[in-house]
């Protein structure tokens, strides 16, 4: 798409937004520059946001394990993601940029409580099976609502999504290798493997969002091709991905309500404890305060150093800094 | 300048006595990435996160490599205690603040960089990491003296702590030209080559080389002796209790 911001304020809005309408309903891609509505702008600029605060937030339950990683190859791959995690971090606040909003302002915003980040971060890490359950569960769920994005109509969000599902694919992969070298492994392991998935299935199911009938913004979205699925449609097809790879594993997913049902070709699976989502949304959740918390302390803590390299360039100039 | 009061820990009995110097750099490796890796989640901003993640993952992959010269390497990181590891001591320092973390990493990265290069161009077993290893560390030193520079000369705060840092951690350093056998390195070149390259770095930084001695009581190539500081053994029982409370478990 090419049309160009008006330079002079809204004097034919209609206009534009015809060209717009009709660039989405034909699939092209919308730019930096190109008109858009402000409500798109805004619907962007929060779930990109979203995003980038869950990617570098996600970084602390996972940095957890880092240095009690129990063989130096699971070290090596453990940091290579949490790296990654803050590489997608940085693609994305890139991407928000773009829409006129840089990541000074969307990290105040985090710090200050008025955006928020995934809530499955609000969840510990207890044992290093976390590590791999994540990175099925977690990770899996992430691909699942952010592989449609890849087509979101705004350009640059969709060519950062298509590097970062690429990437968690692989971060999948490694955790559900982690989880199947425990569940193969020693007893303890097992249980150990066990254990964590029966933590964090229920919470990834959460992860694709309310019901659909009771989710806010779907519905603009989906007019807009930023979303192209419903939650719970993205749901269904997380749970039905899941069940053989469980099987494979050795590992049940914990949900006695759990089964196939033929006529839908689908799984049919148990009630989600949406109390439980509500209560980490609004803060209550086991990390919500110790997350936030550090996040907000590695920033302060590092103020002085970001002034230093802010005058240092001043006296010397960007080339050197 | 041996002025350690102790002999070299006695290897375990029956194992064949893994290669000295495979150890010493190996061990340097594996414990300076395991320090940057605690920096994970809270740098100071998220270029740093890539970067000091970069740099430890760069390290660790020296260490297995390394480490693999010696003996079987998680074998070698997990199950040695804290008197069998040949690391130096400015390694295994805590990472402080920012500014100490990044003068550790110059004296590291500087010191590394040269000894690379000289085990590079000469021949043995260690020429071909070498060979690799010194454009990683090149990027290394790069960084750290980039950040140097910045500190030094950013605000009155940030020089204050860059110069304690560099005070800090300045006993330590002579360590580092301790020579190590079978390594076919000219240790008083590198020491040259390593006091002109950080003299150059600090003054351009605005900042003061060190005075006091390079070597305290006890620091003088005392890691290679497998005498540490206490904090290392806090940091092996972090790294090595997961690993150890399953005997012969594989990952």
């Amino acid at each position: 798409m090419t049309t160009m911001a008006p330079d002079t304020g809204a004097q034919d809005t209609a206009g534009y937004e015809a060209v717009f309408d009709a660039a989405v309903a034909a699939e092209e891609r919308i730019e930096p520059r190109d008109w858009m509505p402000d409500a798109y702008r805004a619907t962007l600029v929060r779930q990109i946001a979203q995003h980038a605060h869950s990617e570098i937030i996600g970084m602390q339950p996972e940095a957890n394990w880092i240095t009690r990683a129990p063989s130096l190859r699971r070290k090596a791959i453990l940091m290579a993601k949490v790296q990654d995690e803050a590489g997608h971090g940085l693609y994305l606040y890139s991407a928000a940029e773009t829409l006129g909003t840089g990541r000074d302002e969307l990290l105040d915003k985090l710090h200050s409580g008025r955006q928020k980040y995934s809530s499955i971060f609000n969840y510990p890490t207890l044992t290093w099976a976390d590590v791999g359950a994540i990175g099925w569960l977690v990770d899996g769920a992430a691909i699942t609502n952010q592989v449609p994005l890849c087509r979101c109509s705004y350009g640059p969000y969709a060519r950062a999504m298509v590097r970062i599902c690429k990437e968690e694919s692989f971060h999948q992969r490694q955790g559900y290798e982690l989880l199947l070298a425990l569940s193969r492994g020693t007893e303890a392991q097992h249980a150990m493997a066990q254990d964590a998935v029966n933590r964090w299935w229920w919470p990834s199911l959460m992860m694709f969002g309310p019901p659909d009938a009771e989710s806010s913004h779907s519905a603009q979205s989906m007019a807009w091709k930023i979303k192209r699925h419903s939650n719970d449609e993205l749901r269904q097809r997380f749970v039905d991905i899941c069940v053989p790879q469980a099987a494979s594993l050795g590992l049940t997913l914990p949900d006695p309500d759990l089964r196939w049902n033929e006529e839908r070709g689908q799984h049919d699976f148990g009630a989600i404890d949406w109390t439980e989502f509500q209560e980490v949304l609004r803060g209550n959740g086991p990390c919500n305060d110790q997350r936030i918390g550090q996040r907000r302390r590695a920033h302060e803590e590092g103020a002085w150093v970001r002034e230093a390299a802010a005058a240092y360039a001043a006296k010397h100039g960007k080339a050197t800094a | 300048m041996k002025s350690v009061p102790v002999t070299d820990t006695p290897a375990p009995a029956a194992e064949p006595r893994p290669a000295t110097a495979a150890l010493a750099l190996g061990d340097d490796a594996l414990v300076l990435s395991h320090r940057l890796g605690e920096w994970a989640g809270h740098a100071p901003v998220l270029e740093e996160e890539v970067a000091l993640a970069n740099i430890a993952l760069d390290l660790l992959g020296q260490a297995r490599t390394l480490l693999s010269l010696a003996g079987d390497e998680d074998e070698l990181a997990y199950l040695r205690e804290e008197r069998a590891f040949r690391n130096t001591q400015l390694v295994e320092q805590p990472n402080g603040d920012f500014a100490h973390t990044i003068a550790r990493q110059l004296y590291f990265s500087t010191y590394q960089h040269l000894l690379y290069g000289q085990l590079a161009a000469a021949e043995g077993p260690f020429a071909p990491l070498a060979g690799k290893a010194v454009k990683e560390v090149a990027y290394h030193r790069d960084h750290a003296e980039h950040w140097t520079l910045r500190l030094g000369d950013g605000t009155e705060e940030s020089h204050a702590r860059m110069q304690r840092g560099l005070d800090a951690l300045w006993r330590y350093t002579g360590e580092l030209f301790e020579p190590v056998e079978e390594l076919p390195v000219d240790w008083s070149a590198l020491r040259e080559g390593w006091l002109s390259a950080v003299t150059a770095v600090v003054e351009r930084a605005t900042l003061t080389l060190p005075s006091g001695p390079q070597n305290g009581a006890w620091t003088a190539g005392a890691g290679r002796q497998g005498i540490h500081t206490e904090p290392f053994g806090r940091m092996l029982a972090e790294m090595q209790h997961l690993h150890r409370s399953h005997p012969g478990a594989s990952w």
